[in-house]
Formats: C-alpha cells, sequence, structure tokens
C-alpha cells in the first residue's frame, strides 16, 4: 500500500509539471512519466495485460507527441492570470473535493469484497469461453460489444485524422502524376 | 541504403534497427496470436507491430516506411480489420445471436482454442497496427511534404506509395 502512495505521488507531481511547464517537450515527457506510473500500478495490482498494453500505448503516444511537438515553437507560453478563472475553478474544486468525499464514503474499502463480480467469471470463464487468459474471454466474449465499440472509437478517430490532416486530396495528387507535388515544409 | 544515409538518423540506429525491426514484428504477431492464453491481445500486439513499422520510419526516413507501407496500404488494412471483426461478429447468427462463439472451443491451451478469439484477435491486431500507424504518418508527414515519387524512378516499384 506504501508504495501505491508513493507512485501516486509520483503521478501527481508528473502531472502538475506537465501542466505548469513552459516548454512543450518538458510537458511531453512528464505526461510520459505520469503515463509509467499507471502501468507499474497496474503491474502491481495484478493486471499484465493492462501493464502491457500501457507501456506500449505510453511509448507510442510519446514518440507521435515528441515528433508533433518539437518542431513547434512556441516553447515560451505567456504567463497571464485571470483572477475570475482562478476563483472559479478553487470553488468548483472545492465541490469536487466535498462530493468525491461523500461518494469514497459510501464506496466498499479498497480490494475487500474481493470477489463479487469476478467469482462467476473465474469459476465458469474458461468452461464456456474455451480461453485461459481471462481477461481475453472477458473482452471477446462477456463484453464483446464493449470491443466492437473501442474499435468504431479507433475507426472513425483515423478517418477524422486522414480527412483533417491531409493537405491535399486524392485527386489532385492524381492529376499531377508525374510530377513532384510537394509543399515547403512552412507549417 | 548507402545511397539514403542523408535520411534518416545515423548508421549506429540503421544498423541497430536492421537487427532488431524484425524481432519487434515477430513478438508483436506472438501477442496478437497467443492473446488468449498469455496476457496481451490484439491491442497491444497491434500496438508493439506499429511501432515496428514507426521504428522504421523514424530511423530511415519517411521514404523507405512509405515504401515498405504505404499510407494508403494502412488505410486498407485498418479497414479490413474492422471489416473483419464486425463480420465475425455478425457470423454469431450462424450459431444463435450476435457476437456468439460458433466455432467449437476446443480443448483450452492449445494454440487453435476458444472459437472466434483467435480470429477476433487477429482483426483487431491488424486494424490496430494499421491505424496507430497511419495516424503516426497522418500527424508526422500530412503537413509537411507530400513527395510523389514519378513512377519511372530507379525502383521501379510503385506499389505501396500512395496510389
Amino acid at each position: 500500500m506504501l508504495l501505491f502512495v508513493f507512485i501516486l505521488i509520483f503521478m501527481n507531481i508528473g502531472a502538475i509539471i506537465a501542466i505548469e511547464s513552459k516548454s512543450l517537450l518538458s510537458s511531453v515527457i512528464s505526461i510520459g512519466a505520469v503515463g509509467f506510473g499507471v502501468s507499474i500500478l497496474f503491474l502491481f495490482l495484478g493486471a499484465p495485460d493492462l501493464a502491457i498494453t500501457q507501456v506500449v500505448v505510453e511509448i507510442l503516444i510519446l514518440i507521435i507527441l515528441i515528433r508533433g511537438t518539437i518542431r513547434l515553437d512556441n516553447t515560451a507560453i505567456e504567463k497571464y492570470r485571470d483572477t475570475f478563472a482562478m476563483v472559479a475553478s478553487l470553488i468548483f474544486f472545492g465541490l469536487f473535493l466535498t462530493f468525491a468525499y461523500v461518494a469514497y464514503k459510501s464506496l466498499p474499502e479498497f480490494g475487500h469484497p474481493l470477489m463479487r463480480v469476478s467469482r462467476e467469471y473465474l469459476q465458469h470463464g474458461v468452461e464456456r469461453t474455451g480461453a485461459p487468459n481471462i481477461v481475453m474471454s472477458v473482452i471477446l466474449d462477456y463484453r464483446a460489444y464493449d470491443t466492437l465499440g473501442e474499435a468504431t472509437v479507433l475507426f472513425t478517430s483515423i478517418v477524422g485524422a486522414f480527412v483533417i490532416l491531409r493537405r491535399q486530396g486524392r485527386k489532385k495528387l492524381e492529376e499531377k502524376d508525374s510530377t513532384k507535388v510537394g509543399i515547403p515544409g512552412d507549417f | 541504403m548507402n545511397q539514403r544515409s542523408t535520411e534518416g538518423m545515423t548508421l549506429i540506429v540503421k544498423s541497430i534497427g536492421r537487427l532488431v525491426i524484425n524481432f519487434i514484428i515477430l513478438f508483436g504477431v506472438y501477442i496478437i496470436l497467443y492473446g488468449h492464453i498469455t496476457p496481451g491481445g490484439g491491442f497491444p500486439g497491434g500496438v508493439i507491430v506499429a511501432t515496428a513499422f514507426i521504428l522504421i520510419m523514424l530511423a530511415y526516413g519517411r521514404e523507405t516506411a512509405l515504401r515498405k507501407f504505404g499510407d494508403m496500404t494502412a488505410s486498407l488494412l485498418d479497414n479490413f480489420g474492422a471489416i473483419s471483426f464486425l463480420i465475425i461478429a455478425l457470423l454469431g447468427f450462424v450459431g444463435g445471436y450476435f457476437f456468439i462463439n460458433f466455432i467449437s472451443l476446443g480443448t483450452p491451451f492449445d494454440l487453435f482454442s476458444a472459437g472466434t478469439m483467435p480470429l477476433s484477435n487477429i482483426a483487431i491486431g491488424l486494424k490496430v497496427a494499421a491505424s496507430l500507424y497511419a495516424v503516426f504518418v497522418a500527424l508526422a508527414i500530412f503537413g509537411k511534404i507530400i513527395v510523389h515519387r514519378p513512377p519511372a524512378e530507379e525502383e521501379g516499384t510503385t506499389e505501396g506509395q500512395s496510389q
């Protein structure tokens, strides 16, 4: 339990650095540190599937973000504070803490009714789905609708990225087939 | 590759990458195929395969990576993975309802067991690998420069390039 608290404090520090830092590169790197903290937490909580996914996705996101931000020049962000925004965020923070305290008291203790939902899956999962990896039997059999929705979300985001980020349409590329069509790199 | 030494990273990265990339792809395929037995599955395995191709692009430069795996190919594979996952789900109507596991389960801990689960894993892995590579291409390249090579260049093969 002490380890979890330590990692949580580490992740909070990383998140605060990511918000408050002036250079984009150090923000991206501290977001990566937060993500690796999450993966270590998953590993110690006994979820190697999620830990693998988190590590790999974190590496990929770090590469993409560094590749996307390191060329931009706006590393120095003007510091300018609005008092109204400050007061409003403080009020909402207080409200959130109050509601979170009330909600937290009604939750069961961390990890204590250990096998309420998962007992069913653990007892009958292998004979019903045939997969020894119980996570995969949940993802692809019991909760396959969720996986379909997740795949749809990913697909939609990729389509959106392709449509928005492509500078030239496909037709224009076909017309100027034999020439070097290039936009100089002043992004 | 020696003619293209101005692109990409240094010789050290290129040499190490040439050794390592195949093993990364192999490990990703292992994670996809054994997803129903060991920790892993379609999503992390697909991301690992995508990182291998992103490593190709970072180490060898844009043109080499796009010649191996063009953005249109990535888009097609993305669509193919999504459609095949949906088809696997729809084929459940053979056995009764949506998403039913209509293939026989087999013995547990075998590679070919658990019915439709390995097929779904392969579809999701294909989809995730292609789509994450495609989003990297879209974010890293599309805004900057689009080089459309003329068809009569020294390599001669234009397949894989966009259109």
